[in-house]
């Protein structure tokens, strides 16, 4: 096997570092440095289209049935086919691509010392079919009948029958686009793994690892192995809605149910796919801006693992009340509730790394505790979810909605800032504004919390889900709770409009900002011991590893870092 | 907590709102502690020119101890709210109590029809009362429902009593509810079923003995004004053009008017 690899890697080597065309180069790449700005960017566009959906229902929420401004009317169609699609495009456009595909691409080879992916074309290949995904899927809202309307979870018979959900061919798009991208991170998941595990530079250890390598790798591996199942469903889905098949309708003898297993088999541990890559960015984040070792590096890895593998024991908790037999919720309440055992404990690690430490709160470092804040609401309500009993008042409830709000929101758009703020020196060469950064920050967070702590009480009031006017709900229409929605909505306003200033900071500071040092944070991992940007084939000198990468304030050295490559004297 | 957002109107919505209490303490205690160390060692340890920051692995056995011990607390603290969660769950799902009456609920795009067995206890009788989006049941008395769903999947939810249930094509999935306020409340469709979902509402009126006969009696001789009707006739301060205008409103309206 690493024979193998290696011969490929020479295989690269020969053709693969001397200049290059621009279309080769920007268009067609094969460095993972370009790859991985591709799909941040391509995240990035797919996020504004998916905000520009959140804004659109949320409008029409807070004043039903008048023209939305930049939109204009959402009607009960709209409504659902905007509610599916951000949450589709949120999920499988911005936070896989992003967070994995993106800064997995760009870190991994960086952060274990070697010149690229070991499989570039691989990669190249699955970037082609990601964009291809997003195409198809962005078609599927122009084409007769409107964009799929039936819930991101797609539940059958809804979603395979063309006269329940009245968009015939948009259904069946959204299914391909979805396919379409989950066999393009099936290939770079391939390739991320094999990366980590066979071309790491020489010295470094498994347990020199960092932690947001680890964490990606982890995550890819969470992912192919869960996402088998549900290629095999959606391939059913479309086959029911194009020839006529009945894996999931009643009356030709097929079972709802057996999607809803199908997704969610998947669709819970695709909940810490995404999670896991922001944990390990916010993980290497805290460390460096407390000048602080991680707080046992070992047990957060395991904990990593153990969530894991818990993650795929506790789908049915979303099926409490759907109408699998009552009995086995009980056992699906027990493993729901476990998961909070790792979680926890990797959360005290965290903390505990401030301890004793010296921190400074420059952006990055805001965004990573923000993280930590916003995402511990997100752990703490899941166990009221997590409870069965209380699932049969909460299920498809706005309290589910903030519930899980909490948890994506931090995940992917917070921790998408953390990351492009900490290593924007590295792909850009030049510093970012702190001051702009800061006003971005504090303009996020504060809104944030003021569109998502609302629902929660919503939620208890019994507002349901995916509802395009609660008028038609008498208890759901008196003032009081309208004017919630109102400051829900108002607030997300705000929030859009500071994402301006970031806008402005990033392209700005792209072409005009300071000029960036190799190691502007002081940090240890390998990605600072070269240039910014790095060169094509990453290093002059491949490095050779020699500790760990928390080594911050080790007694007996002046430097409060120890770069992992530096030789010891 | 909950009842403070919400009337708790059956039998078990006080078990339900009861175990969201206990929750909500022993959560709340973690969420004040880990937040308050967050924000405590943030303020606290900012640099300082001159001073370095400790080194601490988090291997030694004095060190684990600080996220060791708070760890296993999670642990006990878990089994508390799964023994909790378990009994109130067997109570609501697990188990029929002896029944009072007998009622068929059928969920489709976008209306709810409901089946009363009527005296006779017995569904598809000659003494069946059938209505659509219009409810009506007795005070203090045990319903067992049959819920079912002509096409695709919809959720029964009557959020004053706590209960949500999906109704799947193909099945029956049997339940129970004891009101034990009277009043009229929101009935909701609470699972995504297309066009009309965010239409897909009804009400549930809880009687007394003599307004229940009453009502019945008018339903049979036709003199019966729908009080899901009446409800969207008065409460509606919302403004709102798309829902006047929009089609299948009027359907689910005049469905409901034949009755
Ligand atoms: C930009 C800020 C955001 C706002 C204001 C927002 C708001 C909302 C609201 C109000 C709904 C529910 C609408 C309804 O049920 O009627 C919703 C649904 C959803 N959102 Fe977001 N959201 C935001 C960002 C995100 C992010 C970052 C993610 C995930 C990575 C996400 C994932 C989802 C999902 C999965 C759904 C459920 C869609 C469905 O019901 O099928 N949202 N969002
Ligand atoms: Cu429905
Ligand atoms: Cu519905």
């Amino acid at each position: 096997m690493s024979q193998a690899a290696a011969a490929v890697e020479t295989g690269i080597h020969a053709e693969h570092h001397e200049d290059l065309n621009f279309l080769h180069k920007y268009i067609l790449p094969l460095d993972h440095k370009i790859i991985a700005m591709q799909y941040i960017f391509t995240g990035m566009i797919m996020a504004i289209i998916g905000g520009y959906f959140a804004y659109a229902f949320r409008m029409q929420l807070a004043f039903p049935g008048e023209l939305v401004p930049g939109y204009g009317l959402v009607g009960p169609g709209e409504y659902n086919m905007l509610v599916t699609n951000h949450g589709t495009i949120m999920i499988f456009w911005v936070a896989m691509p992003v967070l994995i595909a993106g800064f997995g691409n760009y870190l991994i080879p960086l952060m274990i010392g070697c010149d690229d992916m070991v499989f570039p074309r691989i990669n190249r290949l699955s970037y082609q079919i990601f964009l291809v995904s997003a195409l198809v899927l962005i078609l599927s809202f122009f084409v007769k009948g409107g964009g799929f309307g039936g819930a991101w979870t797609a539940y059958p018979p809804l979603s395979s029958v063309a006269e329940y959900n009245l968009t015939d061919w948009g259904s069946s798009l959204w299914v391909l686009a979805v396919a379409l991208e989950f066999i393009s991170f099936l290939l770079g998941g391939i390739n991320f793994v094999t990366t980590a595990m066979n071309a790491r530079a020489p010295g470094m250890k498994m347990m020199d690892i960092p932690i947001a390598v680890w964490f990606i790798v982890i995550a890819v591996i969470l992912f192919m192995a869960s996402v088998g199942p549900l290629i095999a469903g959606a391939v059913m889905l479309f086959m029911d809605q194009r020839i006529g098949t009945t894996f999931f309708l009643p009356s030709g003898g097929g079972d709802p149910l057996l999607w809803e297993h199908l997704f969610w088999f998947f669709g819970h541990p695709e909940v810490y796919v995404v999670l896991l890559p922001t944990l390990g960015i916010v993980a290497d984040i805290i460390t460096v801006f407390s000048r602080k070792k991680l707080f046992g590096y070992k047990t957060v890895l395991y904990t990593a693992f153990a969530t894991g593998g818990l993650s795929f024991v506790v789908w049915a908790h979303h099926q409490f009340i759907a109408g699998i037999d009552p009995r086995m919720a009980n056992i699906f309440v027990v493993t729901t509730v476990l998961i909070s055992i790792p979680l926890a404990e990797m959360m005290f690690s965290y903390i505990a790394t401030l301890y004793g430490g010296s921190i400074e709160l420059k952006t990055p470092m805001l965004w990573a505790l923000s993280f930590l804040a916003a995402f511990l609401i997100g752990g703490v309500t899941g166990i009221y979810l997590g409870a069965s009993a209380l699932d049969v008042y909460f299920h498809d409830s706005y309290f589910v909605l903030a519930h899980f709000h909490y948890t994506f929101f931090p995940i992917t758009i917070i921790g998408m800032f953390a990351a492009l703020t900490f290593w924007f020196p590295k792909m850009f060469g030049r510093m970012m504004n702190e001051t702009l950064g800061k006003i971005h920050f504090w303009g996020t967070f504060i809104p944030f919390n003021c569109i998502f702590l609302p629902l929660f009480f919503l939620g208890l009031a019994g507002q349901h889900r995916r509802i395009y006017n609660y008028q038609h709900f008498p208890d759901l229409a008196t003032q009081e709770l309208q004017n919630i929605r109102i400051f829900a909505t108002v607030s997300l306003v705000v929030m859009l409009l500071f994402q301006l200033v970031f806008v402005y900071n990033f392209f700005v500071s792209m072409f005009k900002g300071e000029k960036a040092p190799d190691n502007p944070w002081r940090a240890n991992t390998l990605e600072w011991s070269t240039s910014s940007p790095p060169p094509h084939g990453n290093f002059k000198k491949l490095p050779t590893v020699y500790r760990g990468a928390y080594e911050y304030s080790t007694p007996g050295r002046e430097e409060d870092f120890w770069p992992q490559n530096v030789a010891p004297e | 907590m909950i009842e403070y957002f919400i009337l708790s109107a059956s039998s078990f919505s006080g078990d339900i709102d009861n175990l969201f209490l206990v929750i909500t303490l022993i959560i709340g205690f973690w969420f004040i502690l880990v937040f308050g160390a967050l924000v405590y060692f943030t303020l606290k340890f900012r640099r300082k020119d001159g001073v370095k920051a400790e080194y601490i692995t988090g291997e030694k056995h004095s060190e684990t101890k600080w996220t060791h011990y708070p760890h296993y607390a999670v642990i006990a603290m878990d089994v508390v709210i799964i023994a909790a969660n378990i009994i109130v769950w067997v109570n609501i799902k697990q188990t029929l109590p002896p029944k009072d009456n007998l009622i068929r609920v059928i969920g489709q795009q976008w209306s709810w029809s409901f089946v009363d067995a009527g005296p006779d206890g017995v569904l598809d009788t000659a003494d069946d009362i059938t209505t659509v989006n219009d409810l009506h049941v007795k005070v203090d008395e045990t319903y067992h429902f049959e819920l079912q769903a002509r096409d695709v999947i919809h959720n029964f939810s009557v959020p004053v009593f706590r209960l949500r249930q999906d109704a799947l094509p193909g099945r029956t999935i049997k339940g129970w509810f004891k009101p034990t306020n009277t009043g009229s409340f929101d009935i909701q469709c609470a699972e995504m079923c297309g066009y009309g979902h965010g239409i897909m509402g009804g009400a549930i009126t809880v009687h007394t003995k003599e307004s229940y006969d009453e009502t019945i009696v008018q339903i049979k001789n036709g003199t019966y004004e729908s009080h899901y009707q009446k409800r969207m006739g008065t409460k509606t301060p919302l403004p709102s053009n798309t829902s006047h205008t929009e089609g299948h409103n009027s359907f689910a309206v005049l469905l409901a008017s034949i009755f």
